[in-house]
């Protein structure tokens, strides 16, 4: 009994916080603009008006479109369920390999590209070919990542390096990289752009332009868990947390303060970063992803080492 | 008497056994789709000649698979290449057919005369063609002939499997042929191959020297490349699927040639592991491209072209076929939690164990194909989001594909019952990883006793005792739990109305058809990105009636095939302009010929004499 609820905390975790980090994304960039900007809670308003509202769905889509939101929705949670969040044992976790992460993003990602080409709309096509296009590129780069953590810590599986271990060189240079994969996954700057409804910049809003109402906020909601997982494992790597040594309620408060803390750190980098630069043309992605290869390489090279 | 003559001629080990298993679980449902494909395509007598050729087609495949003669499996080999040959020039009337088999023909002969060399060699060790014999005189071998023996077997073979530079025939042999062949060709012939470069190079000369591992690694990462780049630049749907192919037997031979390196560095359980791994996809590879070119050859059927920019929409017309093809695709591109999403992770994690396991620069090595392979899985799952989205939806861009009808059960039956194994084998992954366990370990000749399994948990008695956990059937009622909870939460919030309306055209007019983007469209990223490889050139032209009026544009774009243009273009033209100068020796003369006889024959002696 206590491993489902564990499973069911861990699950409202993920939803309850990944909005807020959203919004706190946005208030950062609109403070640093000296704008008074938006709620920090409007994420949550924004998911709660989109539930609430009907939808339009294209003549031209087929079933595939009506499932994405689904399958996309799935796919993020499952990832959620999988990762270690609270370091007692859930026998999701053991499931919890990072190649088996990207592999299940993946399955999202496909869905939502097919479902972008289903309505014939040539934003829709635009998005799932530019999608595509920086996934394919960001896989190469991510797998040596995983590979510089396998040479550290001997598996896939994200429990390793869940609980307290050194921060050597090449997790930090680990980190950064998967910290880049993370700005082109989540549709962030300088990649992408989740503010605009330009077409010759969007790619992950070009994708999902004709969704609307309750489909667009299981959509919306998958794209927040799905950054939220993202902060989550990079704070792991570069930020190990120990889990707590006594069950008195101090420690574990201390403990869950600096748990939140790490991943709102990373927030906010993401946020200036979003302040700092522009988006780049997208045939510069590639160059960018290049980079961020080249980073694998070194966190891998680094791990080889040992240091 | 049969008895002894099966024990003399053939042999059943668990290797044989598991790709004669292969052979079989894809002809059938082929053979049956063939029934509805073929009716009305062509005369009842060319029906007949196509079923012979199909049974002499999978019988010789049969026999290479068992056979323990070297004689007799060149003998079956021959056959198979030819009833192949004859498989693709099935549609007669086509041009290209004849063009497409000409090319297949030259290049399968190339192969076997490179094979036929190499078994002489090992005769001239063996004097004997029975296996077990070859394999006791390998043995013996001196280690430079063993290496020009495993280099002319790889060509030999490579040719068949289509390893980049000698895929050339491939893309054009395999769309040509009816697509219950294509199937068959794609799915299991070039397999074979395969079965060759195990039984030879693996079981019987034996792993020699850590290069030979490396020399295939480097290949498979070419090949995996090479092809997934090309397939996804291509429009026409049967021959994206052959590209696909060669990619797929990369994949493959990614699993072989680390588990020959880790033979050559005596790390033999995860040698046994990545063969494992190997084995499974090409079982995975075999299935699910099986099921995309009986699908493919489902739209042709329908709709009679193979032209992705002439298709759309196909999934409100033959819904079935499309939930097949959808399947395919999904397992091709590594989605769990279906059989291709397996065999990938497990060849990812060999790789990683493996350089886990071993030292420096072999282990920077490893990481490096394995991130080359990674990104070949990404390009593949983009080829495939645009194999899908093109055919089948969205709307149709021609009548071709406007007026399509689903295709009869006969064919559904062979799709459904290939779709069915894709799911199983994605799920009961457990229990095919300890088959296939122990057949890479018969093929290596290793002892597994102290290997141990539990369900789903495979546990590595190597160095550190590593395991890797993976539950396929857990992880998909996680998938499905999740998606429900998503769907609970959308029926539990139903308050507004669904409106069914036009896809949304920025206010201007109803979208057609040429508003959609194409499949060239869906590629030009990746056509940019690898423009140094496809050297891609556009021509455009507009016809001007007026300085401020365009009356028409033309566009034109084209990626050039860098191994045709610069490796078999200039070879082609010297192999013919060196044969125009052979000519002038056959001036017509009997007296000349008569020089040339008696010379030869002098030669002979002298040969004879001296050496």
């Amino acid at each position: 009994m206590i491993k489902i609820t564990l499973i069911f905390l861990q699950l409202v975790f993920f939803i309850v916080i990944a909005p807020f980090l959203s919004g706190l994304i946005t208030k950062i960039k609109n403070y640093s603009k000296m704008r008074r900007g938006q709620s920090v809670f409007q994420p949550y308003y924004n998911l709660i008006k989109l539930f609430s509202k009907g939808q339009v769905v294209s003549e031209t889509a087929s079933w595939i479109f009506r499932v994405t939101p689904f399958i996309v929705i799935s796919s993020v949670l499952t990832v959620a369920l999988l990762v270690p969040v609270f370091i007692l044992s859930n026998p999701l976790y053991r499931m919890g390999d990072f190649l088996v992460i990207i592999f299940i993003f993946a399955l999202g990602r496909f869905f939502l590209a097919l479902a972008a080409l289903d309505t014939g709309s040539s934003f829709g096509g635009m998005g799932s070919s530019r999608e595509m296009f920086i996934s394919s590129l960001v896989e190469p780069a991510l797998c040596l990542v995983v590979f510089s953590l396998f040479m550290q810590f001997g598996s896939t599986n994200i429990f390793v390096f869940s609980g307290n271990h050194a921060v050597s060189v090449a997790s930090i240079v680990g980190a950064i990289a998967l910290f880049l994969i993370a700005i082109a996954e989540t549709s962030r700057i300088p990649v992408d752009n989740q503010e605009t409804h330009l077409e010759l910049t969007m790619v992950h809003e070009a994708m999902v332009l004709e969704y609307s109402g309750r489909s667009l906020a299981l959509i919306e909601m998958a794209l927040y868990v799905k950054q939220m997982i993202w902060f989550f494992l990079i704070a792991q790597i570069i930020f190990p947390i120990a889990a707590p040594g006594s069950i008195n309620s101090s420690a574990l408060f201390f403990w869950g303060l600096w748990y939140l803390a790490r991943i709102l750190v990373i927030a906010v980098v993401v946020a200036f970063i979003e302040v700092l630069v522009a988006k780049m043309r997208l045939f510069r992605v590639a160059d960018f992803l290049g980079f961020v290869f080249v980073l694998g390489a070194i966190a891998a090279i680094c791990a080889i080492l040992g240091v | 008497m049969l008895d002894t003559l099966l024990k003399q001629f053939f042999i059943f080990d668990s290797l044989s056994l598991f790709f004669l298993g292969v052979i079989f679980i894809i002809s059938l449902p082929s053979a049956i789709y063939s029934l509805g494909y073929l009716k009305g395509e062509c005369s009842f007598r060319k029906i007949i000649l196509s079923w012979t050729l199909l049974v002499l087609f999978v019988l010789s495949m049969a026999i290479i698979v068992t056979i323990s003669n070297v004689f007799l499996f060149l003998v079956a080999w021959e056959i198979m290449s030819l009833v192949s040959y004859f498989l693709v020039v099935f549609d007669t009337t086509h041009e290209k057919s004849i063009q497409a088999g000409t090319i297949y023909i030259i290049m399968t002969h190339i192969g076997t005369a490179f094979l036929v060399a190499a078994f002489m060699m090992m005769y001239k060790y063996a004097h004997s063609f029975d296996f077990v014999v070859i394999k006791n005189a390998c043995l013996a071998m001196p280690a430079p002939v063993k290496d020009s023996i495993f280099l002319m077997l790889l060509v030999g073979f490579g040719t068949k499997a289509g390893i980049v530079p000698l895929h050339i025939w491939l893309p054009y042999a395999h769309p040509q042929a009816p697509s219950h062949i294509s199937s068959i060709m794609s799915g299991v012939m070039i397999k074979t191959a395969i079965y060759g470069i195990i039984r030879f190079v693996i079981c019987l000369l034996g792993v020699n020297s850590s290069w030979w591992g490396v020399l295939i690694l480097i290949l498979a990462v070419i090949t995996c490349l090479v092809g997934v780049i090309y397939a996804l630049m291509e429009r026409d749907l049967k021959r994206l699927l052959a590209y696909s192919s060669v990619e797929n037997v990369g994949i493959i031979l990614l699993g072989l040639g680390l588990s020959m390196l880790l033979l050559s560095l005596n790390m033999s359980y995860l040698a046994v592991f990545s063969l494992m791994a190997g084995l499974y996809h090409l079982i995975n590879h075999a299935i699910f491209k099986g099921l995309l070119f009986l699908g493919a050859g489902s739209v042709y059927k329908a709709t009679g072209t193979r032209d992705i920019e002439k298709l759309g929409g196909l999934i409100k017309r033959m819904p079935q076929s499309a939930v097949y093809f959808l399947i395919g695709s999904m397992a091709i591109s590594a989605l769990p939690p279906l059989n291709g999403f397996v065999s990938e992770w497990l060849t990812l994690q060999a790789f990683f164990l493996s350089a886990f396991n071993s030292a420096g620069g072999t282990r920077l090595f490893l990481g490096i194909c394995a991130s080359l392979f990674a990104l070949t899985s990404g390009l593949a799952a983009a080829c495939f989001v645009k194999a899908f989205g093109m055919v089948f939806l969205g709307l149709p861009r021609s009548h071709y594909a406007e007026n399509a009808k689903e295709v009869p059960l006969s064919m559904k039956s062979g799709m459904f019952f290939l779709s069915l194994l894709v799911v199983v084998f994605g799920l009961a992954a457990a229990g095919i990883i300890k088959l296939l366990v122990k057949v890479s370990a018969v093929a290596m000749n290793i002892d597994i006793g102290s290997m141990s399994f539990s369900l789903n948990n495979f546990t590595l008695p190597a160095q550190a005792g590593q395991s890797i956990y993976l539950s396929v059937p857990m992880l998909a009622s996680v998938l499905l739990v999740t998606g429900l909870l998503g769907f609970v939460a959308y029926l539990l919030f139903n308050k507004g109305k669904l409106v069914i309306y036009n896809t949304w055209d920025c206010g201007y007019y109803k979208l057609g058809p040429r508003n959609e983007y194409t499949g060239t469209a869906f590629s030009k990223p990746f056509r940019i990105a690898f423009s140094f490889f496809l050297l891609p050139y556009r021509k455009t032209q507009k016809v001007r009636e007026s300085f401020y009026h365009i009356k028409s544009f033309a566009y034109e774009t084209r990626t050039t095939f860098v191994f045709k243009k610069y490796v078999y273009g200039p070879l082609v033209v010297f192999i013919l302009r060196s044969a125009k100068f052979m000519r002038r020796i056959q001036p017509g003369s009997i007296h000349l010929y008569l020089a040339y006889i008696f010379s030869t024959l002098l030669l002979l002696i002298i040969f004879m004499y001296k050496f």
